[in-house]
């Protein structure tokens, strides 16, 4: 019986924030629950409307998996020039933050694992905000 | 306490759509004794409130403090002025209980003090910077004034004001869900100036470093422990170092709930003092 306890904490201490995710099928239900999320928040509707949003929830899977270290490669626009002339402030930032933060809590993504993303994600406000 | 009604008068207002509250959860500090933004005993380098570079935010507070021999409230509020500067003013009342006797002042003596603080960022993002080491660092200063001159001359104390000077470095290590936050101060206060400043031990101002570190459990809960060297000014009341550990709550942007257990040390002629730190905060 302790043989199977400390098997499953050292698998659960070796899962990288990828698998953590529940892999690419798991960031698929994320991002469907975070673009559910941006429309129904008045602060980010507007960017997202009337946007191809199947496009980008697509990118954004091969993106946040990319950043986690799954086997995926971003294919999409280099974020600077996917957010020029939008006029996004830190408010609107921090608005898609909050949606994809409810995303991942509401399929039960691990803190830990929340954070991991966040943090590779909070670096692009420099091609984001303000351009 | 007209200070502390503008915030509450602002809470109503995001409802008819300002815009307001665009910082992340927590991502303000919660209010810390001597009013400025930060941990329960030290402020850091965040800017009060929830308003981003475009907004302005602001919160007032009331914490309640038991002390073993002692009981001191502090309440206040702060204005952040798009995530850059930070205005805050406090009062700080230590109800000095049985001591007051000891001390021949009577049962349950009161020293009050006043204290404005005002803070700029100067450099950094501890939120979004996460790709570089650099800290955002934020210079202070906390001018206070004590009631009861008298008393604290009495005591040895060389003044009844004084200006305390800061600069704080705050890092979030996000993807190891921790905040760290070292701040050094300048100071010549004695118990952060309610026995006054400057004493017959020594009156000068001296660098005294503060640190905190909190593990982020989840984006509402944060669990932390902080440190805070102090002068020793005073002939007749020794004072030591304070360290706390703490759980700050945030259900929502307009309220949060702050407790701590922290170890005072000698405050004034009593030994050991430990307190049990309670703190609400409201605001937008």
């Amino acid at each position: 019986m302790w043989k199977i306890v400390v098997l499953f904490f050292s698998l659960s201490a070796f899962a990288g924030p990828f698998e953590d995710f529940g892999s690419k099928e798991g960031l698929v239900k994320v991002v469907d629950d975070t673009m559910i999320n941006l429309l129904a928040d008045s602060r980010t509707k507007p960017f997202f409307e009337k946007a191809d949003q199947t496009r980008i929830k697509e990118k954004l899977v091969e993106q946040f998996c990319a950043e986690l270290g799954g086997p995926c490669t971003y294919t999409g626009q280099p974020m600077n020039r996917a957010h020029k002339g939008h006029d996004i402030n830190s408010a609107h930032f921090y608005a898609l933050v909050e949606s994809l933060q409810k995303a991942m809590d509401k399929n039960k993504i691990p803190q830990r694992a929340q954070n991991k993303l966040l943090a590779k994600l909070a670096p692009m406000h420099k091609d984001i905000i303000n351009k | 306490m007209f200070l502390l009604l503008l915030p509450l008068i602002a809470l109503c207002l995001p409802a008819y759509s300002l815009d307001t509250s665009g910082k992340l959860l927590l991502t303000g500090g919660v209010s810390s004794i001597e009013g400025s933004a930060g941990g329960g005993l030290t402020p850091w380098a965040l800017i009060g409130g929830y308003g981003t570079r475009d907004q302005v935010g602001a919160n007032a507070y009331y914490t309640n403090i038991e002390i073993s021999e002692y009981s001191l409230e502090s309440y206040g509020a702060l204005v952040g002025l798009y995530d850059r500067v930070e205005l805050s003013a406090a009062r700080q009342t230590l109800d000095t209980q049985n001591v007051g006797t000891k001390l021949g002042l009577g049962k349950g003596f009161k020293i009050k003090q006043d204290i404005l603080g005002v803070k700029v960022k100067i450099l950094g993002d501890a939120v979004l910077e996460q790709a570089s080491w650099l800290p955002q660092i934020a210079v202070g200063a906390q001018h206070k004034w004590n009631h009861e001159g008298n008393l604290v001359r009495a005591l040895g104390a060389r003044n009844d004001t004084g200006i305390d000077y800061y600069i704080s470095a705050t890092k979030i290590f996000l993807g190891q869900s921790l905040l760290t936050n070292a701040t050094v101060r300048r100071t010549n206060s004695n118990q952060m100036g309610l026995l006054g400043f400057g004493g017959d031990a020594n009156q000068k101002h001296k660098l005294y470093l503060e640190a905190s570190l909190a593990y982020l459990l989840h984006r509402d809960l944060a669990l932390g422990t902080e440190y805070r060297s102090k002068p020793d000014n005073l002939k007749v009341a020794e004072e030591e170092d304070w360290y706390d550990i703490f759980i700050a709550w945030a259900p929502t942007k307009n309220i949060s709930l702050t407790l701590a257990y922290a170890m005072l040390g000698q405050v004034a002629i009593q030994d050991n003092q430990s307190a049990v730190y309670t703190s609400l905060q409201l605001g937008f």
